[in-house]
């Protein structure tokens, strides 16, 4: 059987993914921002998933404003990156795990969530940013497939913070019905505070951002009750993209171990927060069978 | 048209690209979207106003494209990772559009971040109906570097 066995958190700041394709990694400016995802490609090394479900999104790359898909899961074998206008960032194609994805498709559509199915999609550095802060930069292919789940983020209103968060439980099922023994690891991408539109940009409110990651651990039914008039009032216009999270943390148990967890001000407009949860090692198979 | 009031106008210096707003901006955003490709870059560049007219825009909104005005383009319709697409058409940084939107030069954008970003103290609500209650006091601390 296939189980969920941690998810992680981190930024996906276009900015960094330049920092790393232009070898800036070590200014003191970066160095910041990279030393703190350091302890997490060891975790992440040492971790070895079989398969990553990465939930991020698109920013204009692969959708544009013809098709606003709210939840597209890539079901494709390969995702190459996208071209953000400057050409594509010079990292590996993505390889995906279709039969994975396709029993996860067939699960959550029939518990309700009503996802759109992508058999051909490029990523854009939503997804491969987190990537490398997460797997390291890659030259010979990344560690493992990653099956990319995009959330609409970018047109209001996306996807609420208690739908994301109960798409994330029905992830859960899913995997943990599909026969092969998979260990698997989700990401949730993007935020957190940051503006990046109009007059309000350059806003970061770290205290949000701090009471955010902890209730992401020990309350994230709180987060679930967050309206996004607020989540945009208090974490900007852009932070939006917080509600990602939350479908990482719907897939995990409701009591987890933080493993890690980052914080810094600023990576080009945005506050940087990471973190890592690890579901509780299960007791032995009588205690199992118990469920 | 008169735009229909949402909670979130409230919210200062922040236009949301709603339902409303991207009907409107269809065109400016179809019209950034063209920039990906490097020939309708040079076309652009080489007859700006002329290459504006093979999109549905309307005269205020060519203007503004014209004129480089990115919070009217937002206001229009426009979303900002579209509209940073014409930003990048004129070689121009993120933080250098994020400079001109927020009126700033970019090392003053460039040092406020450095210094923590903009603080959210006095800038959660046009009304002041929706700035935290009993935390409201303490506005003059808040402003202290983080």
């Amino acid at each position: 059987m296939a189980r969920i066995i941690a998810g992680a958190t981190s930024s996906h700041v276009p900015a960094i993914g330049a920092a790393i394709d232009n070898h800036k990694t070590e200014e003191p400016y970066w160095k910041r921002v990279f030393s703190g995802f350091e302890k997490s490609k060891e975790w992440f090394a040492k971790t070895k998933p079989d398969v990553v479900i990465g939930v991020y999104n698109d920013h204009a790359s692969a959708f544009s404003v013809e098709i606003v898909p709210t939840f597209a899961l890539g079901c494709a074998a390969e995702f190459p990156p996208a071209d953000e206008g400057w050409g594509p960032r010079p990292v590996p194609v993505v390889k995906g795990y279709p039969d994975l994805a396709a029993h996860i498709a067939q699960s959550v559509i029939l518990d309700e969530f009503d996802l759109t199915i992508c058999n051909k999609m490029e990523v854009d550095h939503g997804l491969t940013v987190p990537m490398n802060l997460m797997m390291g930069t890659s030259n010979g292919g990344w560690p493992c497939p990653v099956i990319p789940l995009a959330v609409n983020v970018v047109l209001f209103p996306p996807p609420t913070t208690h739908r994301c968060f109960m798409l994330g439980r029905a992830i859960r099922k899913a995997v943990e019905s599909y026969p092969e023994d998979l260990r698997v690891v989700i990401f949730g991408t993007g935020g957190m505070s940051h503006q990046i539109s109009g007059p309000r940009a350059g806003l970061i409110n770290s205290k949000f951002d701090k009471a955010f990651l902890d209730d992401l651990v020990r309350n994230p039914k709180r987060l679930t009750k967050i309206k996004h008039v607020d989540l945009m009032r208090e974490a900007g216009a852009e932070g939006i993209e917080l509600v990602m999270w939350l479908v990482m943390r719907g897939a995990l148990d409701d009591k987890v171990n933080e493993v890690y967890r980052f914080y810094t001000v600023p990576a080009s407009n945005t506050a940087v927060g990471h973190i890592i949860l690890e579901n509780k090692p299960k007791k032995s198979k009588s205690s199992r069978k118990k469920k | 048209m008169m735009r229909e009031p949402q909670a979130y106008d409230d919210i200062p210096g922040t236009f949301v690209f709603d339902q409303e707003r991207s009907r409107r901006g269809y065109g400016i955003n179809m019209f950034c979207m063209s920039l990906m490709k490097a020939e309708n870059r040079k076309a652009f560049k080489d007859n700006e106003a002329g290459y504006l007219t093979k999109f549905p825009l309307t005269p205020e909104q060519t203007d503004a494209i014209l004129k480089r005005d990115y919070n009217r383009m937002l206001e229009l319709g426009g979303n900002i990772y579209f509209t940073a697409k014409l930003g990048a058409t004129d070689g121009h940084s993120f933080q250098h559009l994020a400079a001109v939107m927020t009126g700033s030069t970019q090392e003053d954008y460039a040092k406020m971040m450095l210094a923590g970003g903009r603080p959210i103290e006095g800038n959660r609500s046009k009304s002041g109906k929706n700035e935290p209650k009993a935390k409201s006091r303490a506005k003059a601390k808040g402003r202290k570097k983080r």
